[in-house]
């Protein structure tokens, strides 16, 4: 499964402060150096780097209105945590701090190079850099991050974090983790050899162009065994960045000061600027974006964006929001369509949909362009393979009710049809998009009943075919994130025929096209992420064409930078600004 | 008609109002024309409207009539226990209270609270409502005359309350004086409420109601208490009640307020045995007498007791009167004069003297 | 004769000393008993409500990406592995003696009083409940204070004053102090002294033992805009209840005992009026120790409520029974403080 947890806006409550929140502060304004200005503008940090400095020293005063989910790599999934990880968890390869598509290219960073892949793409060798240590000095060898991959099988204590490693890596073993690992030496996984310090070798079972992007989560930092507290692990992990986690208060703060261990060296991707890094966790979003704009906070690291009384004061303040980004966070919106309830098994019917939809009106009922531009295909723009593909001139913002009404003609439906459109009811604004498809799709003949069901149940009821063909679901609206910057692991759940299952089914349209499926196979069996990208641009046109999916945004936030970070980069793989890379301009 | 008799009594009664222009008059206590208005929503409540009397050293006068009838209202103005007095919607006082050569209502509220509890003092009607409920009985007492004499010690002002709950009749005082007031019976409350009342020898002594909520046989002990206790004081005392049977032995005289007015007043003796207004005839009647059955006694005064905003015309009483059809039409048109009657003895009522004297002699007297 | 009466029935006077312990123990006992009620329920509610609709328990508590593995070591974490009567039992017994958790390397032991170990963080609620009690406390006690004076003080000149253009002008601001949630007058007051005026530090607790004046000066605004809730409300009982004292005969007697008016008020009739007012005073604190959400959010202090609102967000469930119990308690404490109080204001009111 691959529904990333992104750290969500805070609570009801805060949302109701949103609303009454007469747009706190902005006056004190001490924070607002001038001499970044003719640098940075809006979405700048989204193709190249604002304020680029090799300034050290400060304390980058970081907010959250939600705490990590968890400090132990292992186990945490939330987004920012991800982001936060690059301070001091270190992996075999990550994203390098570059804007754009370069920042989805993966490069070594414990590893002294990209591997050697051997044996049809199935043997991986990772030859580790010379001289890495733990933040307690402790040499850091091939052995510990064998033991580190291994933590992600021992779900039983340590779970929450992301489980490919443990999918693909178990191989029929039933590997039940360290802790319960019969071997002596705590290194029971089969799959994973450390011939030497120095060198770790993986084997698959079946190549898989997505292995790579495995090894980048932070779920494969290295871990000291013999400093392995398990589940209080997360309380105090040991550090192998520049930085080192100083104390943490659940809830409260977390404080990072620089790791003593760490040689700049033996890194050539992190230029750890600031002497400091205090994360301050709030419960008072308002007052958040208060503190971001009067220049005491430099970054909500939640990076879900301003709330609506910022908003409004930075879109109408070009100063503002010049020091701002609103760029694609991975996330896609969307219309399934199921080719199981009729009309619906029509291709016919299904284009009706997508041509007498109106994008515009979806992407209002999103919260506008600010949360989200119109998507015109299924792969959004920062994953590999992403393309401006757009088959039902979904760009041009307009329902098109002459092409819908030809569809509808072709379908044997020419006076349109009824249908059941259903929305969790947790979800006001996939409410309010069912309300606008509702409202388009009146103009031809299409009458859609919109059932809002229990949203926290999804996964049993529009999760589960049977259940939806009972409901009579024609459509339903849903939401999607991708772990990891790669198509397959992006698009292949929601369309490879073999993944539709009884329970918890993503793959809503129900299609087993025998040619998207041998298409997805071919993907995984590349060792060439590019090749891979290149096969799911394919997919991505086939599912178009077939219309599946009506595709509604490209998620967006609206995320403030104080301007005296430096170096401020917006790294696609994660949809956020890159924590790692900040410095500040003033040295405070 | 005019009688000479009434032409006199008439300018007696002139005469005796205008005695207020006078200056002080010589009574220990003298209630000059007393007006006492209490505006509301629906109109003016005149509770007391016009009074006068007068009430001598050691001697006690009974003020009897229906509640409603401006006696408890009298009562309070002369203690200066009304709220917010003069303000827009408060009560409109007028007229006279001398006591003792001090002028009440003109004088500052400041003036009337050091008089209050120290030379005139007052028992209410219901000790159990009216005594705090958190504090000792002792605390109540000592408070007040500490208040009075604050140059007396804690401890001193302790033995006196103990001494007054042990005149008052209290068993055990010095260790009832630690109880609360729930902790008493009716009748013990009621000898403490009293102790509390003479705490500062008070020259004059106001109780409203002291019996009504008591059983009758503690009745009767508190009535013997008040006469006992005025003897040994010298206290003048005012007995407030809607029973002329409270004030039968006790009264030196009585007044009967009918409507906020006086209707008759004068000795104790004569009242009861020659009345001369038909109210005072009718709670003549209604007084419980164990030597009579209870079919044979007078039914007492039928009817309500009049709206104090909307007074009938002429005789406030002549809607309840059985014998308006005796005043030749006047009982509803003029408002009838306190004349007299008697020595020291005035009635207001429209009927010729000799009418009523025949009325109730042949028709009331026999049946009381 | 009544008094002799009476004076019989005195033997077993109120306020003995032997009584009134009788009488703590017994209501301790109670107090024992209520909470096991409210933790049976709110068991009842986490537990039984899932399995009643057809939902494993289990499943609220791990994210949609749960392994097999995990939700099998959470379920037993939790004891859902148990039947209820038993993950009961043991949670009680963990509260009297403490419980060891596996932590895959080792154990952990969670002290008694154990309510567990937080979904979160692995940490024992308990000692999460005790960190955060401070700051809960600081709010409640300053703010309590606050909205006492002030409340209890507008109130009872509002009643003197009956119907003057003060009582009406306090009575209307009362009604908006009633009306006017916190999130808007504690926003509003944040922007206008934190960051318009800049006379105080935008709000962040400091523990009083570390910096008192920091403390104040953190805590002020919180304090105000939550009294200024609760003082509404203490305005207008006070008012309400001085007016119908003001009216009793006890009171008239004391003027006519010629006590001055501030002797009256200050002493007869405030007595009277503050026993109403302390009953409904336990109860306000009691429930806000149990955690002032709202106010908490809005400042940003990590209090009792703001540990309750992480617990129900993160499916907490540890967390969310922990809370419940400490507010649980503290309501039944302080409901037994206030019939202590009751009784020593009011000696018509037997311990019994």
């Amino acid at each position: 499964m691959i529904i990333r947890n992104r750290a969500l806006a805070a609570v009801a409550v805060v949302g109701a402060v949103a609303l009454t929140a007469s747009a706190c502060g902005g006056s004190k304004g001490t924070g607002s150096s001038s001499d970044a200005a003719g640098k940075s503008s809006f979405n700048a940090a989204v193709t190249s780097i604002v304020n680029p400095s090799a300034k050290k020293g400060g304390t980058l005063q970081f907010w959250a209105n939600q705490d990590v989910d968890s400090l132990d790599p292992t186990r945490a999934y939330y987004a920012f945590a991800w982001d936060l990880q690059r301070l001091y968890a270190r992996t075999l390869l990550t994203y390098p701090s570059q804007p754009g598509t370069a920042g989805l290219q993966l490069s070594p960073d414990l590893a002294s190079a990209m591997p050697t892949i051997s044996n049809g793409g199935k043997t991986y060798t990772f030859k580790l850099r010379t001289g890495l240590k733990f933040s307690d000095g402790a040499p850091l060898t091939s052995k510990d991050v064998k033991y580190g991959i291994e933590r992600d099988f021992a779900q039983d204590v340590l779970p929450g974090g992301p489980v490919y490693l443990q999918q693909i890596l178990d191989q029929g073993q039933k590997y039940p983790g360290p802790y319960k690992d019969t071997d002596p030496n705590k290194m029971g996984l089969k799959s994973v050899q450390t011939p030497d310090p120095q060198t770790i070798v993986f084997n698959l079972a079946s190549p898989n162009s997505d292995f790579e992007y495995y090894l980048a989560m932070g779920a494969s930092t290295p871990v000291e065994a013999a400093k392995d507290t398990g589940a209080n692990y997360q309380k105090a992990p040991l550090a192998t960045g520049p930085y080192m986690i100083q104390s943490y208060t659940p809830n409260q703060a977390i404080k990072f000061v620089r790791n003593p261990n760490w040689d700049p060296s033996t890194d050539p991707i992190r230029k750890a600027l600031p002497d400091a890094i205090d994360v301050t966790i709030t419960t008072n979003a308002d007052d958040l974006d208060s503190r971001l704009l009067a220049g005491t906070a430099d970054l909500d690291i939640g990076q879900v964006g301003v709330q609506t009384a910022a908003q409004a004061k930075i879109l109408t303040n070009p100063q503002l929001k010049a020091n701002t980004d609103d760029a694609p966070n991975g996330f896609i919106r969307y219309i399934a369509m199921d080719t199981k309830v009729a009309p619906f098994n029509n291709v016919h019917c299904r284009k009706a949909v997508e041509y007498a939809a109106n994008p515009t009106d979806l992407q209002t009922a999103r919260g506008g362009p600010t949360a989200g531009a119109i998507a015109t295909n299924m792969l959004p723009p920062n994953i590999l393979g992403h393309d401006s593909y757009d088959p039902y001139n979904l760009a041009a913002g307009k329902a098109q009710v002459d092409k819908a009404k030809q569809e509808l003609a072709l379908c044997g439906q020419p006076n349109g049809f009824s249908t059941t459109i259903a929305a969790r009811n947790n979800k006001p604004k996939e409410v309010k998009t069912a309300e606008a498809l509702q409202a388009s799709l009146k103009a031809v003949g299409i009458n859609l009943t919109i059932d809002q069901y229990d949203g926290a149940q999804s996964s049993s009821v529009i999760g589960a075919p049977s259940v939806v063909h009972k409901k009579g679901y024609g459509l339903m609206v849903f939401g999607w994130g991708a772990d990891y910057p790669t198509a397959s692991g992006f698009l292949s759940m929601l369309v490879d025929g073999r993944q539709i299952l009884a329970d918890g089914n993503n793959n809503l349209s129900e299609i087993n096209d025998p040619q998207i499926n041998s298409l997805i196979d071919k993907a995984a069996a590349e060792t060439d992420p590019k090749a891979a990208a290149a096969d799911y641009t394919q997919i991505n046109h086939m599912v178009m064409d077939q219309a599946l999916y009506v595709p509604v945004v490209y998620d967006q936030a609206l995320n403030y930078r104080n301007p005296r970070l430096t170096n401020v980069v917006f790294l696609q793989a994660l949809g956020m600004i890159d924590f790692a890379a900040l410095g500040t301009s003033d040295g405070k | 008609m005019t009688t000479p008799k009434s032409d006199s009594a008439k300018s007696e009664a002139v005469v005796e109002m205008s005695a207020s222009a006078a200056g002080a008059p010589t009574s220990f206590l003298s209630v000059r024309n007393l007006r006492c208005h209490f505006p509301t929503d629906d109109g003016v409540v005149k509770s007391v409207d016009g009074l006068s009397f007068d009430l001598e050293r050691g001697k006690t006068l009974g003020i009897v009539g229906e509640s409603g009838s401006g006696k408890s209202v009298t009562s309070l103005s002369i203690m200066g226990l009304h709220r917010n007095v003069g303000k827009k919607r408060g009560p409109q006082i007028s007229g006279e209270i001398w006591l003792d050569g001090q002028e009440l209502i003109g004088a500052t509220p400041d003036e009337v609270r050091k008089l209050r509890g120290q030379k005139m003092a007052m028992i209410f009607q219901d000790p159990l409502t009216a005594m705090h409920p958190y504090y000792t009985v002792g605390q109540q007492i000592i408070e007040g005359h500490r208040q009075h004499n604050p140059q007396v010690s804690k401890k001193a002002a302790r033995d006196h309350a103990i001494q007054l709950l042990d005149r008052v009749g209290i068993p055990q005082p010095d260790k009832r004086v630690d109880q609360h007031p729930h902790e008493f019976s009716g009748g013990m409350r009621q000898r403490a409420m009293i102790a509390m009342a003479l705490a500062n020898d008070p020259s004059l002594l106001i109780a409203d109601e002291p019996t009504t909520a008591l059983d009758v046989t503690v009745q009767a002990q508190i009535l013997d208490l008040i006469r006992d206790l005025q003897k040994e004081f010298g206290s003048s005392v005012i007995i407030i009640t809607h029973d002329l049977g409270v004030v039968a032995e006790l009264a030196d005289d009585i007044l009967v307020m009918y409507g906020g007015k006086c209707v008759e007043k004068g000795p104790a003796d004569k009242i009861f045995s020659e009345p001369e207004h038909p109210y005072t005839w009718g709670l003549l009647g209604s007084m419980p007498r164990i030597d009579r059955e209870l079919q044979d006694r007078l039914v007492p005064v039928k009817g309500n007791p009049p709206s104090l905003i909307n007074l009938p015309t002429g005789c406030a009483f002549h809607p309840r009167c059985p014998y308006v059809d005796r005043t030749e039409g006047k009982s509803t048109t003029e408002t009838p004069l306190l004349t007299s009657v008697g020595e020291n003895h005035l009635a207001a009522c429209h009927m010729p003297l000799e009418v009523r004297q025949q009325i109730f002699t042949q028709e009331i007297a026999p049946r009381l | 004769m009544g008094g002799r009466r009476s004076l019989q029935g005195e033997a077993a006077a109120p306020g003995q000393p032997s009584a009134v312990l009788l009488y703590i123990v017994r209501r301790l006992v109670n107090v024992v008993v209520m909470l096991l009620v409210v933790s049976m329920i709110t068991f009842g509610i986490f537990f039984m409500v899932p399995k009643l609709t057809g939902t494993d328990p289990v499943y609220l508590y791990v994210g949609k990406n749960a392994t097999p593995a995990a939700v099998e070591g959470l379920r037993v974490k939790l004891g859902l592995d148990k039947p209820l009567y038993e993950q009961y039992g043991l949670y009680l017994k963990g509260i009297v003696v403490g419980r060891d958790y596996p932590t895959g390397t080792g154990v952990e032991h969670c002290p008694a009083p154990c309510l567990g170990l937080s979904v979160q963080n692995e940490d024992p609620v308990w000692g999460d409940l005790t960190s955060d009690l401070p700051i809960t406390a600081s709010l409640a006690a300053g703010a309590s204070i606050l909205w006492l004076i002030l409340g209890v003080g507008t109130g009872a000149l509002s009643a003197l004053r009956k119907r003057s253009i003060g009582d009406r002008v306090t009575m209307v601001t009362a009604l908006a102090g009633v009306s006017l949630p916190i999130y808007f007058t504690g926003l509003l007051s944040i922007y206008l002294f934190c960051y318009t005026l800049n006379w105080l530090p935008d709000p962040s607790y400091v523990p009083l033992t570390q910096d008192p004046v920091g403390w104040a000066q953190n805590l002020i605004l919180p304090w105000i805009t939550l009294a200024f809730l609760y003082a509404a409300t203490y305005a207008r009982l006070t008012r309400a209840t001085m007016l119908d004292v003001l009216g009793e005969d006890y009171i008239r007697t004391a003027r006519a005992k010629g006590l001055p008016e501030r002797i009256v008020i200050g002493k007869h009739a405030m007595r009277s009026t503050m026993t109403p007012i302390l009953t409904v005073f336990g109860m306000d604190l009691g429930g806000l120790i149990g955690g002032a959400v709202l106010t908490e959010t809005v400042f940003n202090l990590h209090g009792l409520g703001n540990a309750a609102l992480q617990g129900i967000q993160k499916n907490d469930l540890p967390m969310i029974m922990g809370v419940t119990l400490f507010a649980a308690f503290f309501i039944v404490m302080a409901n037994l403080i206030v019939d202590l109080l009751y009784a020593a204001v009011d000696p018509r009111v037997r311990l019994a």
